[in-house]
């Protein structure tokens, strides 16, 4: 791992805004502790740029050689609505049933 | 608008293809199942559960991108575009980011003077989401995840509408193409064709665009017609007045006409796309594109260019007979059978198109044939039946699918063109009218009609009223 520790210089508003991102409440006195480490992750990730991808195309899968998967249009099962709604934390009759969703307007 | 600005709009289209299975994995996509019975691991975004892409859903999208006139990517990914909301299970919805399935097409308006392209700027699959329910019940919504993984074709234009008017004609037109390729219904009023519209004003002349309002909530074409008008008149007050257009999404009030700030947060959408990692990379191989584009049909713009050239239609007869396929479709083939190109499309226009709002159907719900209507054009114009029994014979067959020359025979609707019949029953009414017969020997000739109105009467209505007349006027001026 690199030394450079400071190559990226995550702010706690960063640290904060990914949070908000993912809907995960983060004491203030742990904002410090994540900044740390999220530096870290990207230091640690950042060794890959040290391979030289020159003339390389971009690789978005790692099964490179694979293609054109499909299925036919056939109608397959699906699950019973019991089955369906087995792990609902709260359901009411045939649906899943949430928090209000307040419409913003 | 008369103003010192010029309006630009941009239209998102969404369409549903119409196949039997949702894009990722074999769940049906039928309409109107109960909630949540449509629903697999897959599409309830379960751990473990693998999306395979529909095949069919591939080649319909580009089977409208080419009908769009769009360029075929011949490599196309898929992507993650992450959001939270409960109609969306996996948290992430599969979409396509960098390397969507199509690039480039148009859609020519005709209305105006002469033809003006509206540019298409890309166009791209993903899966449609869950339905939510906020009326059930009043400290919870509902969720309904049969619609999840609903094949969709998100269809982008470039800012290139100058009116609501032009995005409307824009919508018609694209909604007509669609419709001719048998690949989605279409219906905007139940969410099978959604639009969200984009709209800008700057001044004149200028080249670069004003802040932008996102309309959503549009459920109609009119809807997106009148949102518009509202959004440049709002527009253009707050920018005479000396204020700026702020960029927000805003919402159709339908009821109240107005369109309505979303108050969402300052911090714009932050979707953090990446490659779809469960689906491996598409690549369209030329022969296969060209496949799909020998399939398409005759389309909308080229079957009206061909009406007003092969038949001498006007504009307006053409564009209404292509406004829909299966009625330019019905069109010739009773040409096929009968070659009074005028009569047909009187026939379609006037009687078959009356029928059809009637009963508020497509023309392959009702039993009526092209052969049908074409021998009840050709019995018309024998004189063996009447303008008036033709369009009974009409409407009987058009419900029962009995043949017209049936109809007339059962009904007894054959005209009578006998004119020894005839003439007995003239000289009964000119016997039984003296006064008419009088007033029409010393010159009042509109007391014809009267007499020929009583033959048809003595005839049930039989008699052929040309014919009537001619027999009735030799008789009177003996």
């Amino acid at each position: 791992m690199r030394k450079d520790k400071n190559k990226y210089s995550i702010s706690i508003e960063d640290v904060s805004y990914a949070a908000r991102l993912s809907r995960i409440e983060l004491e203030s006195d742990k904002m410090g502790k994540f900044r740390e480490q999220l530096n870290d992750i990207l230091v640690y990730i950042d060794q890959l740029n040290e391979v030289d991808t020159e003339g390389v195309a971009p690789t978005s899968h790692v099964l490179t050689s694979m293609r054109n998967v499909f299925r036919e249009d056939e109608p397959g099962t699906s699950l019973p609505n019991e089955k369906a709604l087995a792990n609902a934390p709260a359901k009411s009759g045939n649906f899943f049933k949430v928090p209000k969703i307040i419409k913003e307007s | 608008m008369g103003s010192k600005y010029e309006t630009v709009i941009g239209l998102e289209v969404h369409v549903q293809l119409a196949t039997r299975t949702k894009i990722f994995c074999g769940c049906s996509t039928k309409f109107g199942a109960d909630p949540n019975t449509q629903v697999c691991p897959v599409c309830l975004g379960l751990p473990g559960s693998l999306p395979v892409l529909n095949k069919r859903a591939f080649e319909y999208a580009i089977k409208v991108a080419l009908a769009l006139e769009c360029d075929i990517q011949g490599t196309v990914k898929f992507d993650r575009k992450n959001y939270y909301y409960p109609d969306l299970p996996k948290n992430y919805q599969i979409s396509q980011f960098d390397m969507p399935i199509a690039y480039n097409g148009r859609v020519v308006l005709t209305s105006g003077d002469g033809e003006r392209a509206i540019g298409i700027t890309r166009a791209h699959m993903e899966e449609d989401a869950g339905k939510l329910l906020h009326d059930q019940d009043p400290a919870s919504s509902f969720i309904d995840l049969n619609r999840t993984g609903t094949p969709l074709l998100e269809i982008v234009s470039e800012p290139d509408m100058r009116s609501p008017s032009e995005a409307y004609e824009y919508l018609k037109i694209l909604k007509q193409t669609i419709k001719y390729l048998d690949v989605s219904d279409c219906n905007m009023e139940e969410g099978s064709l959604r639009c969200d519209a984009n709209i800008s004003l700057r001044t004149k002349g200028s080249k670069a665009l004003g802040s932008k309002v996102e309309i959503k909530n549009l459920n109609s074409f009119k809807a997106v017609r009148d949102a518009l008008l509202y959004e440049q008149e709002r527009q253009e007050d707050l920018l005479e007045e000396g204020g700026a257009v702020k960029q927000e999404t805003r919402l159709w009030d339908e009821n109240n006409a107005v369109t309505l700030s979303m108050r969402s947060k300052e911090e714009a959408q932050d979707y953090r796309y990446f490659p779809e990692p469960d689906l491996v990379p598409f690549e369209v191989g030329r022969e296969v594109v060209e496949r799909i584009r020998s399939e398409l049909p005759e389309l909308p713009s080229a079957k009206k260019s061909r009406f007003i050239e092969c038949y001498g239609l006007d504009a307006g007869d053409a564009e209404l007979l292509v406004s829909e396929r299966p009625v330019a479709c019905f069109f010739e083939a009773v040409l096929e059978e009968c070659d009074d190109v005028r009569s047909v499309l009187n026939w379609i226009k006037g009687e078959v198109l009356k029928h059809l709002k009637e009963h508020q159907a497509g023309l392959d719900a009702l039993k009526l044939t092209p052969s049908g209507l074409a021998s009840i054009i050709t019995m018309t114009a024998s004189g063996k039946i009447s303008g008036l029994a033709a369009k009974e014979v009409l409407k009987d067959h058009l419900v029962s699918g009995r043949l017209p020359s049936e109809i007339v025979k059962e009904k007894g609707l054959e005209q009578v063109s006998d004119t020894a019949e005839l003439d007995a029953v003239a000289a009964r009414v000119i016997e039984d009218n003296p006064k008419s017969a009088g007033d029409y020997r010393s010159g009042k000739k509109n007391a014809l009609s009267f007499l020929i109105g009583q033959v048809m009467r003595e005839t049930k209505g039989k008699a052929n009223p040309k014919l009537a007349g001619e027999i009735l006027s030799k008789k009177l001026s003996e």
